[in-house]
């Protein structure tokens, strides 16, 4: 009984974040009602007995991710965007609605099929913790899809450090060995001047 | 059914009564060490020793006016502190006090801390953004990137940890430091990273940019009066608890005894001790060292903490593949 | 000279020069604290000190101030009003004395500048108020003044006699 209290209200937040976050004006709101959409959705899977995905979902996405998206948006202009749509946007819209339409025609599809998360992948019954259970899948009989998400993310980082990283020459930086580098007695004399003659 | 309900909601009113006592007594902790640092006394005037003082300031702070700023984002300028307070609070759910005495001993205790932690980002963001003013706005922005920064190295180190206890449970990671504590072993460095990890993560001095008062007035919190900012304030200190008690745990042995025979002391009194002493060196750091400037927070934080954390999970793992779980 | 430099950034990564830092302050923990009580220890005051106002009567009880208004002139701030006018023996004296509290900076030129050593700047530093109207003094107030801080501005003033 709690259980399903706790799954509608999970799932009611979600599907209100979720409407919000598309229907807000303010992109800041719209960005931390997509949070919140990622926090319900990580409940929902504690839920289901998926603590370990939560947990990082909760770290990556919301913790990591999301975090990046606000820093963009909070450095945009803050007033809400014009109501009337450019000529560009009012011809993408149909386009939009369809593919939308073919998204929530999957879901339906699955959902209403005789096809359940069984079927997909299998239910293993065991004793200890997911957590193991998922390491042990991960690095044994997934061994070669999960290294090359891990090599696909690194040429994504790798890409985006090479599209972005510009050495500015006008910009002095600190060059901290040669600061440590230094000492009194080689920069520094200490010499004692008479009055009236000075420094030559 | 209805009594489990009841037992949990008393655990949680006990933690909460446990922590919020805590953390109103750290204040006055903190002022007695800085003030011993400083060759003062500390505060010495209401109640004996001054221990009364934490009581008049919460008065003091009670009866103050909450001011909105006029362009602010009222509700979520109210919910910042909120968030801040409820995290601080919540990540007590899963610290074991002693042995059994832990309100949720759930499987991935580690990623629990390290997930709510992760979540106190945005208390700071969202304060810094709903105060519609540029001070609290570029502590926002100095807090996101810190504290996501130092994240991924206590990620790291915490995976250190777990290789060398073999669990994400909390309470199984303080059993397994029975023969001997993590600091006493390859470990003892990722415990003085963890250390200043997490004085980034709480925006402790030397790391407190995002409220760096001698550039950014208050930082993320400058627009705060009264209670609400009483609770960010709080919320600051509870945390600083947590992370205390995060490094007994992993490193220190949580509720165990130094020796065998000083065992019939209550594990809960060690692990109190663990925390104060934790505690201790918090503020020490805080009475010694000067602020840091931002961008070589950010080196050490990438350059240093990054590779050498990263560095000792291959240690660790190479070490525990070779000697099995624990110190032994 | 290469290994000196290698043992400086050993050092550094060490964080060996902050545990040195960090020593210096755990050993000022154990020092005795210099902190003074304040409401009740108080430090020592100079003769010199320069507090409060007093306006300052002759042992017969006439009043010093003759109503020259040097102080007024010299005033930088512009605190003290005066209005001169006679007593009842023709003698002249202040009718109005009034210093403003709130724009005084107790740079003590008054007293430097008085002849007669009616109006003098005394020990008391303590008349903080909750308001600002209570910081406007009157003539009265300073002449209370005076009669309260009496002998210790006596004292003071003799002291400075026998240093000069």
């Amino acid at each position: 009984m709690i259980e399903a209290v706790i799954f509608y209200m999970f799932a009611f937040v979600l599907m209100a974040a979720a409407a919000a976050c598309v229907s807000v004006r303010q992109p800041v709101l719209a960005v931390l009602s997509l949070i919140l959409c990622f926090f319900n959705a990580a409940g929902l899977m504690v839920l289901l007995g998926a603590e370990f995905l939560a947990f990082v979902v909760l770290i990556v996405y919301v913790g990591a991710v999301a975090v990046l998206f606000l820093f963009v948006v909070m450095m945009l202009d803050v007033r809400a965007p014009a109501a009337e749509p450019k000529k560009r946007q009012r011809f993408l819209r149909p386009a939009f609605a369809v593919v939308t339409a073919i998204l929530f025609l999957e879901i339906l599809v699955v959902v209403f099929s005789s096809l359940s998360a069984s079927d997909v992948a299998p239910v293993i019954e065991a004793d200890f913790e997911n957590t193991r259970l998922l390491g042990q899948v991960l690095y044994t009989d997934y061994i070669y899809p999960f290294q090359m998400a891990g090599l696909l993310l690194l040429v994504g980082m790798i890409g985006a450090m090479a599209l972005t990283l510009t050495k500015r020459k006008e910009v002095k930086r600190q060059k901290l060995w040669d600061q440590l580098d230094r000492r009194a007695g080689e920069v520094l004399e200490v010499r004692s001047v008479k009055t009236g003659e000075g420094l030559l | 059914m209805l009594w489990d309900i009841f037992w949990i909601l008393a655990g949680v009113a006990c933690i909460i009564a446990v922590v919020l006592g805590a953390t109103s007594y750290l204040t006055w902790y903190e002022r007695k060490v800085l003030g011993l640092i400083q060759v003062r006394k500390g505060p010495n005037i209401v109640g004996p020793f001054g221990l009364l003082q934490p009581v008049a300031d919460g008065i003091k702070v009670l009866c103050k006016e909450t001011i909105f700023p006029a362009r602010a984002h009222v509700p979520l300028f109210i919910f910042a502190p909120v968030l801040t307070f409820f995290l601080a609070l919540a990540s007590w759910a899963v610290v074991p006090f002693d042995k059994g005495l832990v309100l949720a001993d759930i499987n991935v205790g580690v990623l629990y801390i390290l997930a709510l932690s992760s979540l106190s980002v945005y208390a700071l963001i969202i304060a810094g953004w709903a105060s519609n003013a540029k001070y609290p706005f570029l502590g926002a922005l100095r807090a996101a990137a810190q504290m996501i920064s130092y994240e991924v190295s206590i990620g790291l180190i915490f995976v250190c940890v777990l290789l060398f206890a073999g669990s994400l449970n909390l309470s199984r990671i303080v059993e397994a430091q029975k023969d001997g504590w993590f600091v006493f072993s390859l470990l003892f460095p990722m415990m003085i990273l963890f250390f200043v990890a997490a004085l980034a993560e709480t925006n402790r001095s030397p790391f407190d940019l995002p409220e760096g008062e001698s550039e950014l007035v208050g930082g993320f919190n400058t627009e705060y009066s009264s209670m609400i900012f009483a609770m960010f304030f709080l919320g600051e200190y509870a945390n600083m608890i947590l992370v205390s008690a995060m490094i007994s745990i992993l490193f220190l042995g949580g509720w165990l005894a130094p020796f065998e025979g000083l065992s019939f002391i209550p594990g809960f009194v060690w692990f109190a001790a663990k925390i104060a002493l934790c505690l201790f060196v918090f503020l020490w750091v805080r009475g010694t060292l000067p602020r840091y400037r931002y961008d070589q927070l950010m080196r050490i934080g990438w350059k240093f903490f990054l590779p050498v954390s990263l560095f000792w999970v291959v240690i660790s793992a190479t070490w525990v593949l070779w000697r099995g779980y624990g110190v032994g | 000279m290469a290994w000196d430099r290698a043992l400086y950034r050993i050092k550094y990564i060490l964080g060996l020069d902050m545990i040195a830092g960090l020593w210096i302050t755990l050993r000022y923990v154990f020092k005795k604290p210099v902190t003074l009580n304040y409401p009740y220890e108080k430090g020592p005051l100079s003769p010199r000190f320069r507090g409060e106002h007093a306006l300052r009567r002759y042992p017969d009880g006439t009043e010093r101030c003759i109503a020259c208004k040097l102080c007024e002139a010299v005033c930088p701030a512009l605190a003290i009003t005066i209005a001169a006018g006679q007593a009842d023996n023709g003698a002249r004296v202040a009718l109005r004395y009034d210093i403003d509290m709130t724009k005084c900076i107790n740079c003590g030129l008054c007293q430097e500048v008085c002849p007669v050593e009616a109006i003098v700047e005394g020990p008391n530093f303590e008349y903080a108020t909750w308001s600002h109207e209570e910081l406007i003094y009157d003539k009265a107030r300073l002449l209370a003044n005076g009669e309260r801080w009496e002998s210790l501005l006596a004292a003071d003033l003799a002291a400075e006699r026998k240093n000069a």
